[in-house]
């Protein structure tokens, strides 16, 4: 584990939405994460790809400090996490809640405005009205007094979409938000992304399909437990570093 | 009605309907986050961590004022729960290994401890084996006030926290990432859970204690898909069933009232989940009965897309 900051170079542009810096992350003693650099510049559409266990929902998870690192440091806008918090929104894997739950769809959309109520209160009108807003963007809002048992996973999809509108962020993390969804919602959802980079947002989001990323996305960044390569799509989304990505695995051609 | 009147004007009667109706509320309140956090079994762990602190608790102070015996089973509970958590982040032992053993180590600690009290001269006075199946014609005015001061505490607690609670268990990953302490929230739900625990040890016992925690969530849940109303009806639930199995045993020549309990909350549970109005399964196979015989219409599909959310793209 590298123990040198000295050595690491300094943080440039303090102002970056997201600056990470010798990240190693490890579970038991294998690591996930080794030694990751990864800047990721404002107003941009970003998507992180990168074989099975490559570390990609752990890169976003040490981000947001949901697991611990080894070694490393990440800062948000300049300052670690735990002062930006409010400034950061999260869409978890769809799998990582059960649907079971005794709950409608807008009460999960105003869980995105927790943080934002504050303590003990509860959430009112204006709050109930704001996640109506958010799910009408994601074309939601007939389903918000639906049990959310009763949703398909592309619907499912879209309410964790809603719900972290709702939070209103500068700067997303967006774990496979396209997994399992149909080919309408998928486009739906990558208009939405679309839209908040429009804003001047910035959005991180862990993706799988190679074949649409460069259609989606502006910049990419490579991983395959270390970062392979990171940048605009044009210039780093290369057949070489793609082999080198997936270990010559994979035939991928890009035309 | 002879039983009516006494629940007014009879001592015993009145604290046993109270106690186990406070015990019925706060366990029905408590256990509806313990099940749908799919904890219905660290209940268990936890009462049966709590027989040790009983004992312990008697034997150190030779007292049996409840608050105090009630704090012995608190430290021991807590403590089995702590090991428990370190057990299960830090070894490789899964989580049911883990309850297992705790369980099993700390009650059977405090079956020694429990047979050593009763082979000594106080024995007669310690009465200490009424905590393993909970005798509730044994409870006095002092020990309910105490159960319910408590039980408002827990009960106020939960209400104050109630949507950072629902977020905890729903999604506790979505509540880190909004700064909430979520470790501290779920030692706080854990610490509640110990009160019902703790509360119940008098009426039901060690042994049958988690079934009031997990016996009347899992029957609420049949009958809505509300959180709100889930606690509701468990509460009521929890009450009802407290308080029929409370008085049965106290009528019924002194059965022990803890498996009285059990079985009154049983009842609940086998109608709701027959007949509840959410999820019941008598409904479900006259449902399916119904769509066999002819197709119902599909049901609605998402509508297509908002426009303006295609003319962003």
């Amino acid at each position: 584990m590298k123990t040198d900051e000295m050595a690491s170079p300094p943080v440039a542009g303090t102002a970056l939405p997201v600056a990470i810096r010798d990240l190693t992350v490890a579970y038991e003693d294998k690591p996930v994460l080794w030694d990751v650099d990864l800047d990721i510049p404002p107003a941009s559409l970003t998507a992180i790809i990168g074989p099975n266990g490559a570390g990609k929902s752990t890169l976003i998870k040490a981000s947001l400090g949901l697991v611990p690192m080894a070694a490393g440091s990440v800062s948000i806008f300049g300052e670690t996490y735990g002062q930006q918090r409010r400034l950061v929104g999260y869409v978890p894997q769809r799998g990582s809640v059960d649907w079971d739950f005794p709950t409608d769809v807008l009460d999960v959309v105003m869980m995105g405005l927790y943080a934002r109520i504050g303590w003990i209160k509860r959430p009112g009108r204006t709050e109930r009205e704001t996640a109506l807003e958010c799910l009408e963007k994601v074309g939601m809002a007939s389903f918000a007094k639906r049990q959310i048992s009763q949703l398909s996973g592309g619907q499912q999809q879209r309410v964790f979409l809603a719900r972290a509108l709702a939070q209103n962020t500068p700067l997303y993390f967006m774990d496979e938000p396209f997994a399992g969804v149909d080919a309408t919602t998928e486009r739906a959802i990558i208009a939405i992304l679309q839209t908040l980079r429009a804003e001047g947002k910035t959005v991180v989001v862990v993706h799988h399909d190679l074949q649409t990323a460069p259609e989606y996305f502006d910049h990419v960044a490579l991983l395959n437990v270390r970062l392979v390569a990171s940048g605009p799509m044009a210039t780093t989304f290369t057949q070489e570093n793609l082999q080198r990505t997936y270990g010559g695995k994979i035939a991928f051609l890009k035309d | 009605m002879d039983l009516l009147r006494d629940l007014f004007f009879d001592y015993t009667l009145r604290n046993v309907a109270l106690g186990s109706a406070i015990l019925g509320i706060v366990s029905g309140v408590l256990g509806c986050f313990a099940v749908l956090r799919k904890q219905g079994l660290v209940g268990d762990a936890l009462a049966h961590a709590a027989l040790p602190g009983v004992c312990l608790a008697f034997l150190l102070t030779g007292s049996k004022t409840p608050i105090v015996l009630m704090a012995g089973a608190a430290v021991t509970g807590w403590i089995g729960m702590l090991i428990l958590l370190r057990i299960v982040r830090h070894t490789r032992i899964d989580s049911n290994s883990a309850l297992g053993t705790v369980l099993t180590v700390f009650f059977g600690f405090g079956v020694v401890l429990l047979t050593v009290i009763q082979k000594s001269r106080n024995a007669g006075q310690a009465g200490l084996d009424k905590f393993l199946f909970g005798q509730a014609a044994a409870l006095t005015q002092e020990q309910v006030t105490t159960m319910a001061i408590l039980g408002g505490i827990a009960l106020a607690v939960v209400l104050a926290l109630f949507k950072e609670f629902k977020l905890l268990s729903f999604d506790p990953e979505f509540a880190q990432s909004l700064a909430l302490p979520t470790r501290g929230l779920d030692l706080l739900l854990t610490g509640l859970l110990v009160i019902a625990v703790v509360i119940g040890l008098n009426t039901v016992g060690v042994v049958l204690m988690s079934a009031l925690l997990v016996a009347p969530a899992a029957a609420a849940r049949q009958w809505t898909n509300s959180l709100s109303h889930m606690i509701g009806y468990s509460a009521l639930f929890g009450a009802g069933s407290g308080v029929a199995g409370a008085l049965i045993s106290v009528s019924q020549s002194r059965l022990p009232t803890g498996p009285v309990i059990v079985l009154s909350a049983t009842v609940i549970v086998i109608v709701s989940v027959l007949f509840g109005s959410a999820r019941g399964l008598v409904w479900e196979w006259a449902r399916q009965s119904r769509n066999r015989r002819g197709l119902q219409a599909p049901p609605p599909v998402a509508p297509a897309l908002t426009a303006p959310i295609q003319e962003t793209a």
